[in-house]
């Protein structure tokens, strides 16, 4: 186990900012810290780089406690603190010498480590240049190498994509997830899209508590609350809602069903369906049976959007669209 | 992958290195060329404007000036050391690197100490100027020297303190000042007050340390004065710098 998290609380003054969390990160893990701003990923990290200690509970790193053996821990971990702070009057080889003397190394190791990060982050070109001459995406690039330079076993890295353009969003991605083939990776992100391109596992945290904590596929499956079918058909009767409307409802599986209105002669409903549940096959032998002719048959499952919005919300409405337009329809 | 041994650090490696960065960026940046040319252009134009009205081969004067500028000098030279470091957040860094608080505060230290070092070192030029003019007496201007490198010490260090309470350089810079004029002005109210306060006030005030030093004589109790000052404001530092973690 790389990280383990043990009712972890954190106040600051009579602000609960992490309220009894637990979690381990395995080794060779790339976990996403996935919540709103304000949801305490920042508190947690902060608190296993050892910059400050819990309240109460405790956290190992490599098996060693963040408290008893802060030096040893600090030394194994790699950190990208949030906003990525650089000191802009150096430039790159100065400060990644500094970062990499500050971790014990020095003489010709020190050099073949600096010359490594330099070409695995892509830093050459700018490598002489004052940090403060340089765009985003390379201060990223530096921030990164600075975390590695001392081939750390774990890396923390807190909104390591904020604020950069969506090209460098990618590169950094690639980086991040090239760097995690070898090393355990824990990242911070409020950007759901983030999680799904990097990471192995997710915890959604919210108001300092885990929320949730898997695979994304796990999350998804878990918290699909019902699938939603559209259905557009031309049928040839008169009243959709006498005629068609109580067939559809009566089929296996279906919560609700919800008529969209009718347009150019065909019918457009909405159905809920149980959690899990596939329905399309069902509503085919109907149609053919009634003479129906199906035009749109499609089933959307619950994004990971919808269960991130859930999650960190309370609200059930963004899991059931068809609810939320009903009752925006109402108001 | 390569295999890096950290084998355990020679004591004072991490001290050292902080210590070679902030030195680095006080020459990379203005700062300590501004600070510099200034002080030899105050120092200058008082030692030459006076010494042929006094007509005494001494340093005298310029040992009594250097105190009142350093006043102005060493909060300017201090006040970004530990406020820079949390308005930008590189405290974060430098903090969750293995090295020790107290190693960060005493790297910064001798950093701005041997910046006021080398603010010092030209002024041996009008040591030598007078050397020509005259016999000197060369126990006051070692004396002298001392006192002024240990009172600086002393600034420093409570410089360092005072950045290390704030993230603003201004307000970093004016409690600085403050506390060191306050050290300074103590032995100069000492007619106002009663007796048995009167040699307390002076021991505490740091004009009347390096003034006798200045003379010549290196007592005990002077060193002790600045150690225990030296050490005591560090040591608050070390202690401001761990609030992060009450």
């Amino acid at each position: 186990m790389a990280i383990a998290v043990r009712n972890l609380t954190k106040f600051y003054g009579t602000e609960k900012a992490v309220n009894d969390i637990s979690f381990d990160v395995k080794t060779g893990e790339i976990l996403g810290f996935l919540g709103p701003n304000g949801a305490g990923k920042t508190t947690t990290m902060k608190i296993i780089t050892c910059y400050m200690p819990p309240t109460s509970g405790s956290v190992e790193v490599e098996g060693m406690n963040i408290e008893q053996h802060s030096l040893e821990v600090r030394k194994k971990i790699g950190y990208l603190p949030e906003m990525n702070p650089l000191y802009l009057d150096m430039n790159v080889v100065e400060y990644l010498e500094y970062a990499a003397s500050l971790h014990g190394l020095q003489g010709i190791l020190l050099g073949s480590r600096l010359k490594e990060m330099i070409e695995l982050c892509g830093i050459g070109d700018v490598r002489h240049k004052d940090i403060g001459e340089l765009s985003k995406g390379y201060r990223q690039r530096v921030g990164l190498a600075q975390a590695m330079v001392h081939d750390p076993e774990v890396l923390i890295l807190d909104e390591p994509t904020s604020g950069l353009d969506p090209n460098q969003i990618v590169e950094i991605r690639n980086l991040i997830r090239q760097l995690g083939r070898a090393k355990t990776v824990v990242l911070s992100t409020h950007i759901l899209s983030e999680v799904q391109a990097t990471c192995d596992r997710v915890i959604i945290i919210n108001d300092g508590t885990i929320a949730a904590d898997g695979t994304l596929e796990q999350l998804q499956n878990n918290f699909r609350g019902s699938e939603k079918i559209s259905l557009e058909l031309k049928a040839p009767v008169a009243n959709a809602m006498t005629d068609i409307y109580p067939k559809l409802q009566s089929l296996a599986s279906v919560e609700t069903v919800q008529y969209d209105g009718e347009e150019n002669g065909a019918h457009k409903f909405s159905l809920h369906t149980l959690k899990g549940s596939d329905i399309r096959e069902a509503i085919f032998h109907q149609a053919v049976a009634e003479h129906w002719v199906l035009l749109e048959l499609t089933r959307t499952a619950t994004s990971l959007e919808e269960v991130f919005h859930k999650l960190t919300t309370g609200e059930t409405a963004a899991i059931q669209p068809g609810q939320l337009k009903q009752s925006i329809g109402a108001a | 992958m390569t295999n890096i041994s950290l084998k355990s650090l020679p004591s004072l490696h991490n001290t050292g290195t902080v210590f070679r960065k902030e030195l680095r960026s006080y020459f990379n940046s203005a700062v300590a060329y501004v600070v510099i040319v200034v002080f030899l252009a105050i120092v200058g134009w008082f030692h030459s404007s006076n010494l042929f009205l006094a007509n005494v081969a001494s340093l005298r004067l310029m040992f009594e000036l250097v105190p009142i500028i350093f006043l102005f000098v060493v909060p300017a030279i201090t006040m970004r050391l530990l406020a820079e470091e949390k308005k930008a957040g590189t405290i974060e860094l430098l903090t969750t690197k293995p090295i020790e608080d107290w190693e960060l505060v005493l790297g910064k230290f001798l950093a701005a100490w041997a910046l006021i070092g080398c603010m010092l070192l030209p002024t041996l030029l009008y040591y030598i100027t007078i050397m020509l003019l005259g016999s000197v007496d060369h126990g006051p201007v070692i004396g002298g020297y001392l006192g002024l490198m240990l009172m600086a010490g002393v600034y420093v260090a409570i410089g360092l303190f005072a950045s290390s309470i704030t993230d603003n350089q201004i307000v970093a810079f004016i409690v600085g000042f403050l506390i060191m004029l306050a050290l300074f002005m103590l032995d100069k109210v000492l007619i106002y007050l009663p007796d048995f306060a009167a040699s307390v006030v002076e021991y505490v005030g740091i004009d009347y340390h390096v003034g006798s030093i200045a003379r010549g004589v290196i007592d005990s109790r002077d060193m002790i004065y600045f150690l225990s000052m030296l050490g005591f404001s560090l040591y608050l530092t070390v202690i401001s710098l761990g609030r992060r973690k009450w």
